[in-house]
């Protein structure tokens, strides 16, 4: 029964990494940039949450406005911040990303101040079954990020505009002459990977309640492990590397021996895994172009 | 009224000026090919045409439209397509998947799958693949995908750079049979060829293009039969 309660609580702590690791496998995919303020976006989620929270109680609502006002949030550091330098050298692309992220968690301490906030989005409780406990919300994480990860499957792979993003991941040249407009494509990646943000925030808010600015800093940084070690730039990949930091991390948990170190027990993974599969578990070896 | 009126145009890579101001026209109907050595400047010509490389000075008409400053995805959308260098179809989709993707630009899905159809009709070998990951096909395979996805928006101009690129030379027979087909059938094409014997023979007129400059034109018959095409592009 504790193997399966770890079980479960590593594949809610993975799903989280998987669905903020997507944000940042499909941005590198499409647009060829590690969007470092990606984790940022999570916390600014979290604080519309909050927001909502306080002033209407309704959970539901407070997702609903996070995930719109990442989404506009997201589409607008594109345009201001990523879309002047295309084609620039991606060093002061990724300067760029790291100064949007502090950017935002200056901005947040500014307005909400450094205390952290409890954000309590719902008292759920356990579900019981015989010596079984596992909690709601642990039940709720999983179901939506499956919803979630199988109907991202779906559009990508069914809908023109899906399709439309695999090619310009591919080869944006190319994409531009089969007549797609290649920065559309981009400002509807950051629409998603921005609005999947504001899901890994309430996850997080639903698992502990403490929000400050850092709060999506750490995830942020292992759901970019997680992107690497299933193949940056792969969706499926994402899913795979963020439900392999899950289980890791939840295991690693339950050992005392190892607890302390379980971050750099992840980062292990992460250094084993590129050693034996330099391009991540899914990664493809990309041919240069000549 | 020409369909293609370039005039002038000049494209720079950094400092170095890789077109320096050339001006060729293609009328409807015609097939026009570009010939020049590696280097000569031809890949420039034809994707600063359809807008993938900006230019720095002179003009592109389309159709009535000067599609000097515009976008590449929109001049897509005016009617004209491009075969480029190397073919780029989507290694990680499958044949039909590729032609979907060239019919981005067609808004009805039914027409789309009716026009893959005709294409499995014309490349039967696509019509058998139509499941496989198009990055496992043979070159020969590929040029017919790269052919057929270009042909699924209806270009009114079809832009061919080097089709004939890597091929044996039964494959090679075949491409140009296939672009007389398609010109045939009312497309317009610009061809950009390092194989000057096959493609003079059925271009209706060319141009030589050398170090960024165009050095002579005439017929496709005309240069053929010109010293200067023979011994440079024909070997004698
Ligand atoms: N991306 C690039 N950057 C810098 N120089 C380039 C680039 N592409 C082409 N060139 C240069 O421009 C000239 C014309 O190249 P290109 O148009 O590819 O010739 P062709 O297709 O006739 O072989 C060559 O001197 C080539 O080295
Ligand atoms: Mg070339």
């Amino acid at each position: 029964m504790e193997f399966i309660e770890t079980l479960l609580n590593g594949l809610s702590i993975g799903s989280t990494y998987a669905i903020i690791a997507l944000g940042y496998t499909m941005v590198y995919g499409i647009a060829k940039m590690l969007n470092f303020a990606h984790g940022d976006v999570i916390m600014v989620g979290g604080y519309m949450i909050f927001l909502t929270m306080a002033n209407i109680g309704n959970p539901v609502l407070g997702l609903l406005i996070a995930v719109l006002f990442c989404v506009v949030l997201g589409v607008s550091i594109e345009k201001v911040a990523y879309k002047p330098l295309r084609g620039a050298s991606p060093l002061a692309v990724l300067i760029t990303a790291i100064g949007v992220s502090y950017l935002l968690q200056s901005t947040a301490q500014i307005i909400f101040g450094s205390a952290p906030k409890m954000v309590v989005v719902a008292d759920l409780g356990n579900l019981t079954i015989g010596s079984l406990t596992v909690p709601y919300y642990m039940l709720i994480t999983l179901g939506c990020s499956v919803v979630i990860m199988v109907a991202l499957s779906l559009f990508v792979k069914y809908t023109k505009t899906g399709r439309a993003m695999i090619a310009v991941s591919e080869d944006k040249g190319a994409a531009q002459l089969m007549g797609i407009n290649v920065n559309a494509i981009i400002t509807i990646t950051f629409a998603i990977g921005s609005g999947l943000a504001a899901f890994a925030g309430f996850f997080m808010l639903m698992k502990s309640p403490s929000l400050s600015n850092t709060l999506g800093a750490m995830p942020g940084i292992k759901a970019f492990t997680a992107a690497v070690i299933g193949g940056i730039g792969s969706i499926p990949g994402a899913m795979v590397g963020g439900i392999l930091m899950g289980i890791v991390e939840a295991i690693s948990l339950t050992i005392p021996a190892i607890a302390p170190y379980t971050d750099a027990i992840e980062f292990l993974v992460l250094i084993v895994i590129l050693l034996v599969r330099p391009s991540g578990i899914l990664g493809k070896v990309r041919r240069e172009k000549v | 009224m020409a369909l293609l009126e370039v005039k002038d145009l000049q494209v720079y890579y950094g400092v170095i000026q890789a077109l320096k101001g050339i001006s060729f026209e293609v009328n409807e109907g015609e097939i026009v090919t570009l010939i020049g050595a590696n280097g000569a400047g031809k890949t420039t010509t034809m994707q600063s045409i359809i807008g993938l490389i900006p230019t720095r000075g002179g003009s592109v008409i389309f159709d009535g439209h000067d599609i000097t400053k515009t976008p590449c995805h929109k001049i897509v959308h005016l009617g004209m397509a491009q075969v480029p260098e190397g073919r780029r179809i989507f290694q990680e989709l499958t044949v039909y998947e590729n032609l979907l993707m060239g019919g981005f630009s067609q808004n009805d899905k039914s027409a789309v799958k009716q026009d893959i159809e005709k294409i499995y009709t014309r490349f039967p070998r696509l019509g058998e693949r139509r499941n496989q990951i198009a990055g496992t096909l043979s070159g020969g395979e590929q040029q017919m995908l790269a052919m057929g996805r270009a042909m699924m928006s209806h270009p009114k101009l079809l832009l061919l750079d080097e089709p004939s690129m890597g091929l044996s030379p039964l494959l090679v027979d075949h491409v140009f049979e296939i672009i007389k087909d398609f010109r045939d059938d009312g497309t317009t094409v610009l061809l950009v060829e390092q194989n000057a014997g096959k493609s003079l023979a059925i271009s209706d007129r060319a141009y030589v293009l050398e170090l960024g400059q165009i050095v002579l034109s005439g017929t496709g018959a005309e240069l053929a039969a010109s010293d200067q095409v023979k011994k440079a592009y024909l070997g004698g």
